[in-house]
């Protein structure tokens, strides 16, 4: 049986990369499915959890997060979609009203 | 064996999760990450939550990068608006980061705060369908209840932000 360390240290390099997607992506688009990485890897982090202490709590959450990821992929995407009707671009860089 | 399909699956998880953040054209970014979800999905398997894993690949490797990749042709973006390269200038926060961040997160992991590993006794209901339906019906039925109003929140917000004249 795999270690539950490597299960999670896989996870925290998951979850770093999505996080440095966030940062550094100019595509709104992009940055988005960086965001869908970091829940990923806190659900791989949850089910090896739930594998190492034998209780299943740790599957009804991923359930709970994978249905809050699809709620907010249609609510994100929409206002995706209501932002390039508005500025026609996807680069982040032209939405900077509220920047310092 | 197991240990020679985790390396496998994770090194492809990871490269393919890489390659989402780095890729310019979007809709190559969504195969990327429906790769690295399917990879995942095998992880999954591997830790006896094959319920979870077929959801993976159904709702998110299949709904969810389906939506995505609508609203990336609906877009109609140009091959301009791709985007030079990476934001050059936030690349030693994100770096610094980073690095912060991994570090953290495997002292934590180093700190022996995990409990000791019970084993393979795990019963034959665990993570199937029947094992988890049990728990959502049961345990956990009212959050479970309440994702409901929340899909029916994220639909409407859906249809309004996507209406014509916001």
């Amino acid at each position: 049986m795999v270690p539950l360390e490597y299960y999670l240290v896989v996870a925290g390099i998951i979850f770093t990369i999505g996080m440095i997607g966030v940062i550094v992506a100019r595509n709104i688009i992009i940055i988005f499915m960086a965001i869908e990485l970091m829940l990923n890897a806190a659900n791989l982090a949850m089910i090896a959890f739930a594998r190492n202490l034998g209780s299943m709590g740790g599957h009804v959450m991923v359930f709970m997060i994978m249905t809050v990821a699809a709620a907010e992929a249609a609510v994100g995407l929409s206002i995706i979609i209501a932002l390039f009707r508005n500025r026609d671009s996807a680069n982040i860089d032209e939405v900077n009203l509220m920047k310092w | 064996m197991e240990l020679a399909i985790f390396i496998l699956t994770s090194l492809v998880a990871i490269v393919a999760a890489l390659l989402v953040i780095l890729q310019r054209n979007p809709i190559a970014s969504v195969m990327y990450l429906v790769t690295t979800f399917v990879a995942q999905a095998i992880l999954f398997i591997q830790l006896r939550a094959a319920f979870i894993a077929i959801l993976q690949v159904i709702v998110y490797a299949g709904a969810i990068m389906v939506l995505f990749l609508f609203v990336i042709m609906l877009l109609n973006l140009r091959r301009e608006d791709f985007g030079k390269d990476i934001r050059l200038k936030y690349k030693p926060l994100a770096i610094a980061f980073a690095v912060v961040l991994l570090i953290e997160t495997l002292v934590v992991i180093n700190a022996s705060l995990i409990p000791a590993q019970p084993g393979a006794d795990l019963s034959a209901a665990f993570g199937s369908v029947q094992g988890v339906g049990k728990e959502l019906f049961t345990t956990y039925l009212y959050p479970f209840e309440l994702t409901s109003v929340l899909l029916i929140v994220a639909i409407l917000g859906a249809v309004v932000m996507a209406k014509k004249k916001l």
